[in-house]
C-alpha cells in the first residue's frame, strides 16, 4: 500500500524539474503554480510517510541496474528526519525564492535546478544502499552548480569552478571508496548498527582506507576543515540558494552521509574497533573552533554566516563520532535545529540586502528599527545558534555535553563552552548594532519587500522557538531522534 | 537464416539506390536505416532468447567459406550502430527528404552525398561486427575507410578536404598494415578465421602478424600515438558526419581489437599490456589537447582521443574471455555510452555553431538568444562522458574499477580516476561558459528556446544518461557468447 510513497516523494521534485526547465521565461504564474503544488504535495506525502513509519512500516523499493547493483529506495526513521527537514524548508524557501527573484532573469532554469537539487536531497535521504546514495550525492553536485553560478558574474564563475573542483574531487573519493567496499562486501545496504561488523576476517587496512575515502567524499559537502574551502566562496549565489545549500541540501547531505557511513555501514562498534572514532572527534572539534574563529573575522554578513555553518555542522559530526547515545541525540537533533536556525539567518540576511542593500556587519546599525520582523527572526536564529535556552540550539548543545560526560570526555564541555562564547562573540555585535544603535541617516530603500520575503523567515523563526519549547512532544525533532538513537544503540 | 546478411545487404543496396537518385536519396536512406535498426533489434532479442548464432554463407563453413557470427557482443554493437545511426539520420533530414522540397543548393549537395556514404558505412560496420574471419574484416575496413573519408570531405571546406586527405593516407597505411598482418597470418597457419588467433599467438611469425594487425587497427581506431589524423578530421567534418565518425566508425576498429584480444589466450599478454599502456597515454594526451583547445569541435574531437584511450585501456586490461572478470564488458559498455554521448555532443556542437555563427570557446557567452537546448544536451552528454552516475559511462567505469580492485591493480585505478578528473576539467570549460554572462533569455525574446533541430541531440544525450539505469539489458546481452 505504502510502497509507492518513496517514488512519489522523489517524483514530486524529480518530475517537476524538467517541466519547470521547459516553461517559457515569461510564464511566471504557471511556474509559480507548479513550484508550489509540487512543494506542498511533497510536504503532504512526507507527513503520510511519517505516519506509515511510526506505525512500523518501512516502504522499500528496489530496481536492478546491473548485476549486483540495485537502485534501492527505502524509508526508515533516519530518512524521515531528513525528509521532513527538506520538505518543509523546500516549501518555505520556494515561497521566498519566488518573491526574491521576481522579475529576475533565468527563472525557469533556476527553479528547474532548484527542484532537481531537492530531488537529490530526498534521494539521499531515502537511499537504501551506498550505490543509490552515491548516485543522488553526485546528482546534487551537478544540480547545485547552476544555482551557485546563477548570477553569471565573473566572481560567481570563479566560485562555481572551485565548488565543482571540490565536490567532484570529493565525488571521486566517494566513488572509489564505494566501489572498493562493494568489491569487498557486495551490496552495501544501510542497516542499523551496520553490516561490516558481521563480515568475517576482513582486512582492517582496507576498511580503514575505505572509511577515510568515504569520509573525504562526504566531508567535502559537510565542509569539514580542511575540505571547506568552497563554502564561503559560494556565498556569491542568490540568498535562497545560500539558504538551501546551508540548511537543507549540500552541507546537510554531507552530514547525513557521515551518519549513514558511521551508523548504517560500519556501525559504531566497528568504527571504534578500527580506531577511527577519535580522529573524527578531533577533526570535528577542530572544525568547530576553526569555523568560529574565521567567522569572527568576516565583515561580510553572508560570509560570517558561512563560517558559522562550517562550525555548526560539525556539531553533528561530533555527536556521531563521540559514540555515546546522548551525544548522538544531540548531533542528530542538530541536523534539524541547525537547519531551521541557519535558514532563518540566511533568509533574514537576504532581506537586509534586498531592502536596503546592507551586506556587511558594519552596516547593520539600526536594522531592528528599519526591518523589525526580519530582524526579530534573525535575532531568534542567532540566539538559538549561541545556545540560549529555551531555543532549539540549546537542546543540541545540552545533549552533546551530556554525551561527552557519558563517555568520560569532559573536554567536550569545554569545547562547547568555548564555541558558544565564540558564537556569542560573532553574533552579539550584530544584534547590538541592529537593536541599540541608530540607523545612519538616509538609509537607501532599494525595494519594498512583499509578504513572500517577510513571512518565510518569520515562519522558520517560529519553528526555532517551537522546537525548543515543545521538545518533549512526540513529533518534535528531539522526540524523533530519541527514537532513532534507541534503534542504533539498543 | 539469411536475415543476418540482410543487415549488410540492405544498407549497401540502399546506398546504391541513393547514389543513383541523388534528389531522392533521403527517401532511400531514412527507411533503410530504420529497417536495418529493426532487424538489428530483432536479432538482439533472438540472441538473447536463443543464444549466439553462427551462419555460414552458402553453406561453406570456415576455413573455406564466409562465416557470420552473431553473439551478444556483436548484437549489442549492431544495435548501437543502428540506434545512433537512426537518430543521426533524423538530424540529416534537415537537408530535406522529398525531391520536391525547396532546399538550398548546398543542402542538396550535402544530401546527395550524405545518404549513400552513410548507408555504405552502415553496411560496412555491420559486416565488420558480424565477420568471423580476418580477411572479411579487412574487406569491410576497405569500404569503411573510403566512406569515412567521403563523410569527412562532405562539407567541402578547404580544411575538411585537407583533413580528409590526411585521413585517407592514414587509412591506407592502416589498411596496408592490416593486410600485411592478415597475409602473414595466412602463411603462418593457413587460416584466417578469428579462432586462429590463439594459434598465432604461439609462434613468432604469428605474433608479428598479430602485432601488424593490431597496429593497423590502432591507426583506424585513432589510438594514441597513431591518432594524428583524427582531431582534424572529426572537427572539420559537418556535424552529422562527425557524429557518425566519432561515435561509430572508430568503434569498428576498437571492436575488432577487443575480439582479437579476447580470442588471443595467454600468448597475447604483452600485446594487451601495450594496448593498455597506449590507452592510458591516449587518455592523458587527449585530455591535454582538450584542455588546450580553443574551438568547441576540436575540444570534442580531442575528447574522443581520450575516450578511445579509456576504452583501449579496458580492452587491454580485460585479458582473454576465459578470465571471468567482466572487464571486457566494461569496455563494451563504455563503447556504447561513448557512441551515444559523443554523437549527441557533435550534433549539439553543430547546433550551437549554427546559432552563434562560430564555435570558438571564448565566444560562447553573452548573446541575446541562446541555443539553450543544444547546450543542455551538451551538458547531459558531458555527464555521461565524465562517467558520473547514473549514466552508462558510470556503470562502465564502475565495472572496470571493481575488476581492477579485485586484482589489486591500483596504478590503473589511479590512472582511470585521473582521466575522469581531467575529463571533468575540460568538459566543464564548455559547460561553465554556457552559464556565463547576464540574462541568457531576455524576457521579450519571442523565439522559442527549443527547436526541432535539438531533438536528436537531446534524445541521444538523454538515452546515454538513462542507459546507465538500464544497464542490465546490455550486460545480459553481453553474457551470451558463442560456445
Amino acid at each position: 500500500m505504502s510502497e509507492f510513497l518513496p517514488i512519489a516523494i522523489l517524483m514530486t521534485s524529480l518530475g517537476a524539474a524538467p517541466i519547470i526547465l521547459m516553461i517559457p521565461e515569461h510564464a511566471s504564474r504557471l511556474r509559480t503554480t507548479i513550484n508550489l503544488t509540487a512543494a506542498s504535495a511533497k510536504v503532504a506525502l512526507v507527513i503520510w510517510l511519517t505516519v506509515v513509519v511510526v506505525q512500523g512500516g518501512a516502504p522499500d523499493v528496489r530496481f536492478t541496474v546491473a548485476p549486483g547493483l540495485d537502485l534501492h529506495l527505502k524509508a526508515d526513521a533516519l530518512s524521515v528526519l531528513f525528509l521532513a527537514l527538506s520538505a518543509i524548508l523546500w516549501l518555505i524557501t520556494t515561497i521566498y525564492a519566488i518573491g526574491y527573484l521576481e522579475n529576475g532573469a533565468d527563472r525557469s532554469r533556476f527553479f528547474g535546478f532548484f527542484s532537481l537539487c531537492v530531488a537529490s536531497t530526498v534521494g539521499i535521504a531515502m537511499a537504501g544502499n551506498l550505490f543509490t546514495f552515491l548516485i543522488f550525492f553526485e546528482l546534487l553536485t551537478l544540480a547545485t552548480y547552476p544555482l551557485v553560478v546563477h548570477r553569471g558574474t565573473a566572481e560567481s564563475h570563479r566560485a562555481g569552478k572551485i565548488y565543482l573542483a571540490y565536490t567532484l574531487g570529493g565525488g571521486l573519493a566517494l566513488t572509489l571508496g564505494t566501489i572498493w567496499l562493494y568489491a569487498l562486501a557486495g551490496d552495501v545496504t544501510f542497516i542499523p548498527r551496520g553490516m561490516l561488523g558481521d563480515l568475517p576476517q576482513t582486512d582492517s587496512f582496507a576498511l580503514i582506507a575505505i572509511f577515510i575515502l568515504l569520509i573525504i567524499g562526504v566531508g567535502v559537502k559537510a565542509a569539514l576543515v580542511p575540505l571547506h574551502g568552497w563554502l564561503p566562496l559560494s556565498m556569491v549565489a542568490p540568498a535562497p540558494v545560500s539558504a538551501l545549500l546551508h540548511a537543507v541540501a549540500v552541507v546537510k547531505a554531507g552530514a547525513f552521509g557521515i551518519m549513514r557511513i558511521v551508523y548504517d555501514i560500519f556501525g559504531v562498534d566497528t568504527v571504534q574497533a578500527l580506531g577511527l572514532a577519535t580522529p573524527l572527534v578531533l577533526l570535528a572539534a577542530f572544525t568547530i573552533v576553526w569555523g568560529s574563529i574565521c567567522a569572527l573575522k568576516q565583515d561580510d554578513l553572508k560570509k560570517r554566516l558561512a563560517y558559522s555553518t562550517i562550525s555548526q555542522v560539525s556539531y553533528i559530526t561530533l555527536g556521531i563520532a563521540l559514540v555515546s547515545p546522548l551525544a548522538a541525540i544531540g548531533g542528530l537533533t542538530h541536523l534539524i535545529h541547525q537547519g531551521i536556525m541557519k535558514i532563518t539567518l540566511f533568509l533574514a540576511a537576504g532581506n537586509f540586502a534586498e531592502a536596503h542593500g546592507i551586506k556587511t556587519v558594519s552596516g547593520m546599525n539600526g536594522m531592528g528599527r528599519l526591518m523589525p520582523v526580519s530582524m526579530t527572526a534573525f535575532t531568534i536564529g542567532a540566539l538559538g545558534m549561541i545556545g540560549i535556552p529555551p531555543l532549539a540550539g540549546f537542546l543540541s548543545k545540552w545533549y552533546l555535553g551530556a554525551g561527552g560526560l557519558e563517555v568520560g570526555q569532559p573536554a567536550v564541555i569545554a569545547l562547547l563552552a568555548g564555541s558558544s562564547l565564540l558564537n556569542a562573540a560573532y553574533f552579539l555585535p550584530i544584534l547590538y548594532r541592529a537593536w541599540f544603535l541608530d540607523p545612519p541617516e538616509n538609509t537607501p530603500v532599494r525595494r519594498d519587500l512583499g509578504w513572500m520575503l517577510i513571512l518565510p523567515p518569520a515562519l522558520t523563526a517560529a519553528l526555532v522557538v517551537a522546537a525548543g519549547l515543545f521538545a518533549n512532544a512526540p513529533f518534535s525533532p528531539l522526540g524523533w531522534t530519541r527514537f532513532i538513537v534507541s534503534l542504533e544503540y539498543l | 537464416m539469411s536475415d543476418i546478411s540482410l543487415l549488410i545487404l540492405l544498407p549497401l543496396l540502399a546506398a546504391v539506390c541513393a547514389a543513383a537518385t541523388p534528389r531522392a536519396a533521403g527517401l532511400w536512406g531514412l527507411p533503410a536505416s530504420i529497417l536495418t535498426g529493426v532487424i538489428a533489434l530483432w536479432l538482439a532479442l533472438d540472441v538473447l532468447q536463443n543464444g549466439a548464432q553462427e551462419i555460414a554463407i552458402g553453406g561453406w563453413i570456415a576455413p573455406l567459406g564466409i562465416v557470420f557470427v552473431a553473439d551478444g557482443l556483436a548484437a549489442l554493437m549492431l544495435l548501437m550502430t543502428s540506434g545512433v545511426g537512426i537518430v543521426v539520420s533524423i538530424q540529416a533530414t534537415s537537408w530535406g527528404v522529398w525531391p520536391s522540397s525547396n532546399v538550398s543548393e548546398k543542402a542538396a549537395t550535402m544530401r546527395a552525398g550524405f545518404w549513400p556514404l552513410w548507408l555504405a558505412t552502415l553496411g560496412a560496420l555491420n559486416a565488420l561486427f558480424l565477420s568471423g574471419d580476418l580477411f572479411n574484416i579487412y574487406v569491410a575496413f576497405e569500404i569503411l575507410g573510403l566512406t569515412a573519408v567521403g563523410l569527412t570531405a562532405l562539407s567541402g571546406t578547404p580544411s575538411a578536404l585537407r583533413a580528409a586527405f590526411d585521413y585517407l593516407s592514414a587509412g591506407l597505411a592502416g589498411s596496408l598494415l592490416l593486410l600485411l598482418g592478415v597475409a602473414l597470418a595466412y602463411s603462418a597457419v593457413g587460416r584466417v578465421d578469428i579462432e586462429v588467433v590463439p594459434l598465432l599467438a604461439d609462434t613468432t611469425s604469428g605474433r608479428i602478424a598479430l602485432a601488424l594487425i593490431v597496429a593497423g587497427l590502432a591507426v583506424k581506431a585513432a589510438l594514441f600515438p597513431l591518432h594524428f589524423w583524427m582531431p582534424a578530421a572529426h572537427s572539420s567534418a559537418t556535424p552529422v558526419a562527425s557524429a557518425l565518425l566519432s561515435a561509430l566508425v572508430v568503434k569498428g576498429a576498437l571492436y575488432v581489437i577487443l575480439r582479437i584480444s579476447m580470442e588471443g589466450g595467454v600468448g597475447m599478454e604483452t600485446l594487451r599490456l601495450a594496448i593498455a599502456v597506449l590507452g592510458s597515454g591516449a587518455m592523458l594526451w587527449g585530455a591535454w589537447g582538450a584542455l588546450q583547445a580553443t574551438r568547441l569541435k576540436l575540444l570534442v574531437a580531442q575528447s574522443t582521443v581520450a575516450q578511445i584511450g579509456l576504452i583501449a585501456m579496458a580492452i587491454g586490461l580485460a585479458g582473454d574471455n576465459l578470465q571471468q572478470n567482466g572487464l571486457w564488458q566494461a569496455a563494451a559498455l563504455l563503447m556504447l555510452s561513448h557512441a551515444l554521448a559523443k554523437a549527441a555532443m557533435f550534433i549539439a556542437v553543430g547546433r550551437i555553431a549554427e546559432e552563434l555563427g562560430h564555435d570558438r570557446l571564448s565566444g560562447l557567452n553573452r548573446k541575446e538568444l541562446r541555443p539553450g537546448a543544444a547546450e543542455f544536451a551538451f551538458a547531459i552528454a558531458s555527464i555521461s562522458l565524465i562517467g558520473l552516475p547514473p549514466t552508462a559511462g558510470f556503470i562502465g567505469k564502475w565495472i572496470l574499477i571493481d575488476g581492477l580492485i579485485a586484482r589489486d591493480a591500483w596504478i590503473w585505478v589511479a590512472l582511470i580516476l585521473l582521466g575522469t578528473a581531467l575529463s571533468a576539467a575540460y568538459l566543464s570549460r564548455v559547460v561553465s561558459r554556457c552559464l556565463r554572462g547576464g540574462p541568457h533569455v531576455s524576457l521579450d525574446a519571442h523565439h522559442p528556446p527549443w527547436r526541432t533541430g535539438d531533438v536528436a541531440a537531446l534524445g541521444l544525450a538523454t538515452s546515454a544518461l538513462l542507459l546507465g539505469l538500464a544497464s542490465a539489458f546490455p550486460l545480459s546481452l553481453l553474457e551470451i557468447a558463442l560456445k
